[in-house]
């Protein structure tokens, strides 16, 4: 499961930071069928979550009515230098995670 | 003075061959416009972001694959191809391949580099490695403009292509030409023709919700009008992508492009 995050190298304290993410996932609805009539299982990334330095700071419940290869970005506030990790889980019970740090000034 | 009377009607009559091929152009090439024009801002934005567009992971997959050893020889692609670098390459593609004097595009060309010097067997179309090292020899023309080579033993085949292009089929009784350079612009219930320009692929299409090579788009359009669908590599469609490169010549290369 390929994935990239794109968190700034570099923010003031108390600067809102865009964070974001991006997962190479199927997402398979559920509800398809394959060439010769069958139901394709779903399986979706079902919960993707956020940490910062260790306190969770976004976290989404997704669902078959997300893309594949799910984007997602929000916007937090740099409190201090440290480490966001992103941590998911799909219906299979597959798990990811991607880590980068930043380095807060002020 | 009679040597540069007769250089002059040389260079008259390349100038009016070169003239009459332009006239041949449906779409002249001021009014050129890449698929990405017929898009809603939303998706136009999402291709030009080089972190959320989605083709970026085919095209980072590919980098990795291009030094990662494969087949009985243990090469990679950077085994070879070490300094060089792919830029330009597959502005140039289809092209004739001078050993066997076939045509070939990017992703043949990689299937030959992989049977024949790597010693690895070729990769199945559409499978995501070949996307990805397609994608990632493409991303690197990233700007540059369309110029493949009709000239010489490429012509027999940009003469079929062109035939093929302009020939009606399947159960509606369309060519490519019916849309593409007549109708180009105009709403096909909610979708905008576009004028059908392979400028993007591999392209990330919404619709497949992944990657898909040029020739994939091309079976879709065959499926559309309820024509036959040929077999993945089959000569009728690279002659085909070889006429769709010099319809477009000139219009910058933008894979991974994202499509409806």
């Amino acid at each position: 499961m390929a994935a990239k995050i794109q968190v700034p190298r570099e923010a003031k304290r108390g600067e809102i930071i865009e964070i974001r993410i991006l997962i190479q996932h199927p997402m398979e609805t559920g509800y398809r069928h394959d060439d010769v009539g069958h139901l394709i299982k779903r399986n979706v990334i079902n919960v993707l979550s956020c940490r910062y330095n260790g306190v969770e700071v976004f976290r989404a419940d997704l669902s078959s009515g997300i893309s594949a290869n799910p984007y997602v970005q929000f916007y937090t506030v740099a409190e201090a230098s440290g480490d966001f990790e992103f941590t998911w889980i799909d219906d299979e019970g597959l798990q990811g995670s991607e880590r980068q740090s930043i380095v807060v000034k002020g | 003075m009679r040597r540069a009377r007769a250089r002059f009607a040389l260079v008259a009559a390349a100038l009016a061959a070169g003239t009459a091929l332009a006239q041949e152009r449906a779409i002249p090439a001021g009014e050129l416009k890449s698929g990405s024009a017929f898009l809603g801002p939303d998706l136009r934005a999402l291709q030009n972001d080089d972190f959320a567009n989605p083709g970026m992971l085919w095209v980072e997959r590919g980098e990795k694959l291009w030094s990662e050893p494969a087949g009985k020889r243990t090469l990679a692609c950077a085994s070879c191809h070490k300094d060089t670098s792919m830029r330009g390459v597959a502005a140039h593609y289809p092209r004739i391949d001078k050993a066997s004097g076939k045509l070939f595009n990017v992703e043949s060309r990689i299937n030959q580099c992989r049977t024949e010097r790597m010693g690895a067997g070729p990769l199945r179309y559409e499978s995501e490695e070949l996307l990805a090292l397609t994608a990632y020899v493409a991303r690197q023309s990233l700007g540059l403009p369309i110029a493949s080579s009709i000239e010489g033993a490429a012509r027999a085949h940009f003469e079929s292509g062109r035939a093929g292009y302009h020939r009606r089929r399947g159960q509606m009784n369309l060519s490519c030409a019916h849309c593409h350079d007549e109708n180009w612009g105009k709403r096909l219930l909610s979708e905008t023709i576009s004028q059908g320009h392979p400028n993007a692929y591999p392209a990330y299409r919404m619709e497949w919700q992944t990657m898909g090579s040029l020739e994939r788009r091309l079976r879709a359009c065959l499926s559309g009008i309820r024509a036959e669908m040929l077999p993945y590599g089959s000569q009728e469609y690279l002659d085909l992508e070889l006429f769709l490169a010099w319809r477009a010549q000139g219009l910058p290369i933008e894979t991974p492009g994202v499509r409806r």
